[in-house]
């Protein structure tokens, strides 16, 4: 298939997702919900005459969001669930590559949405000064939420159709988010205690390859998770 | 049925052999200087490291061929090679902490390696897990392929993420560039308990395999008593 095509279906499939979400709005409200109540239990996980927020922070973070991810990735296909419509999907003329990345970029949406609230309100919560790494605090976020959304979107297509969906997701996505959560924690740490930036280019540059290889193998198995 | 004779004899084979590589281990090999008497788990715990990390690999091969090939045969060696590479991880887990007290004092450490053990032991119960959750056979394949490769290609990766981290695990002494630095006979020890690991994982997914050809075929003739009294 042209790559032109590719993206277009892709983005029909992605337009359609965040329309269905758009209209009825309950799952990203819950799932901002859902990330500042955990943002509030953090607080009471620490003693904060012992330990400061800025050494707890960037944790509280990728804690918050893997849990947050974790939820919203299960949704992309349970929509699907109903009435057959995956059928449906399987059935139009698009190739399974276009349907896997159309629901990437949905979930990447969503899981975005979910954390551009959630960084200000870490900020506000902790007292984090985020302002001054703007840029390569979102580079961090952007390229560790690629990387773990990329092979959730994989997983939830086959969890979803299982017994004990909601939970098989998480037992099997966690191990293969642990590598990019701890880069990513790791250089959010370095990045709000001032350290310069050549120290958490390595870090960058392992999350960088860790997407290339996980979308590449997640667009390549995903045929095998749908086609019967 | 032949093969889970076969399966028998090999692995009953290898764990007479092990024990006789102990006898050796114990008896003939000299006692490390520093580490004393802690030090004979090594013949145990690395080989099985190996086989552990092995034994993913093969699954995820598998997995690749039987996306191929459509033979439920490689599935079912995926399954057994999984199954036998958790309890070789579980091994490795155990057998870590017992030589870490006295060495280390402390039964566990967020080292980097026993992390990457963990890591290697929870993917092999999300495995294990995927398959008890699908009922379909063909399905089952295809999802644990999916996962078998995906947790093939993680290892690097966990491999990569954990060598970043300081860490207090002995550095490779065999498998490293240059001569391996130990004595002959504390290699030859080394390298016999290797081959009876290599022996016990080929006994015991010969087995595991027979096994589950066995239970397809029960399965396959209950459906058809099931369709039968339906009918």
């Amino acid at each position: 298939m042209r790559s032109p095509e590719l993206i277009r279906h892709a983005w029909t499939i992605a337009r359609k997702d965040l329309l269905v979400e758009f209209r009825s709005r309950t799952a990203i409200l819950s799932a901002v919900v859902f990330v500042v109540l955990v943002l509030v239990v953090f607080n009471f996980g620490r003693d904060p005459t012992a330990v400061a927020t800025i050494d707890l922070a960037p944790s509280i973070l990728w804690v918050t969001f893997t849990f947050a991810a974790v939820l919203a990735l299960n949704r992309a296909f349970q929509i699907e669930l109903e009435n057959q419509a995956l059928d449906g999907l399987l059935l139009a003329p698009i190739g399974p590559s276009s349907i896997y990345l159309g629901k990437l970029l949905a979930n990447l949406i969503f899981v975005a949405t979910v954390e551009l609230i959630g960084v200000p309100l870490l900020a506000l919560f902790f007292n984090v000064r985020v302002l001054p790494y703007l840029a390569p605090l979102t580079a961090i976020i952007a390229l560790a939420t690629v990387g773990f959304v990329a092979v959730g979107t994989l997983f939830s297509a086959m969890t979803v159709r299982t017994r004990f969906a909601e939970l098989l997701l998480p037992v099997l996505l966690l191990p293969f988010m642990i590598p990019p959560l701890s880069w990513a924690t790791l250089a959010t740490g370095r990045l709000l205690a001032g350290r310069p930036l050549s120290e958490i280019a390595g870090w960058l540059n392992m999350l960088a390859v860790y997407d290339v290889v996980f979308v590449t193998l997640a667009v390549l198995l995903f045929p095998a998770t749908v086609n019967e | 049925m032949r093969m889970l004779r076969v399966g028998r004899w090999i692995t009953a084979a290898a764990l007479l052999l092990l024990a006789g590589v102990y006898v050796r281990a114990l008896a003939f090999t000299p006692v490390e200087q520093s580490q004393g008497l802690a030090q004979k788990i090594f013949y145990l715990h690395v080989p099985a490291a190996i086989w552990a990390e092995t034994a993913i690999v093969l699954t995820g091969l598998a997995g690749i061929f039987f996306l191929f090939l459509k033979d439920l045969r490689l599935d079912r060696f995926a399954a057994s090679s999984a199954e036998v590479g958790t309890i070789f991880a579980a091994i490795v887990l155990t057998t870590g902490p017992i030589w870490g007290k006295p060495i280390w004092g402390t039964w566990w450490t967020w080292d980097a390696r026993l992390t990457f053990t963990l890591f290697l032991f929870l993917l092999y119960l999300g495995y294990l897990l995927l398959r008890g959750a699908v009922v379909d056979p063909a399905t089952r394949a295809r999802y644990s392929a999916v996962l078998g490769i995906c947790g093939m290609c993680l290892v690097p990766f966990i491999h990569f993420s954990v060598y970043m981290f300081p860490t207090l695990h002995p550095m490779p002494i065999v498998l490293q560039p240059g001569r391996p630095k130990l004595p002959a006979s504390m290699l030859t020890t080394w390298l016999l308990a290797l081959g009876v690991f290599t022996l016990l994982y080929v006994g015991f997914v010969v087995q595991r395999y027979a096994l589950s050809y066995l239970q397809e075929q029960l399965e396959a003739v209950g459906e058809a008593g099931r369709g039968r009294g339906d009918g």
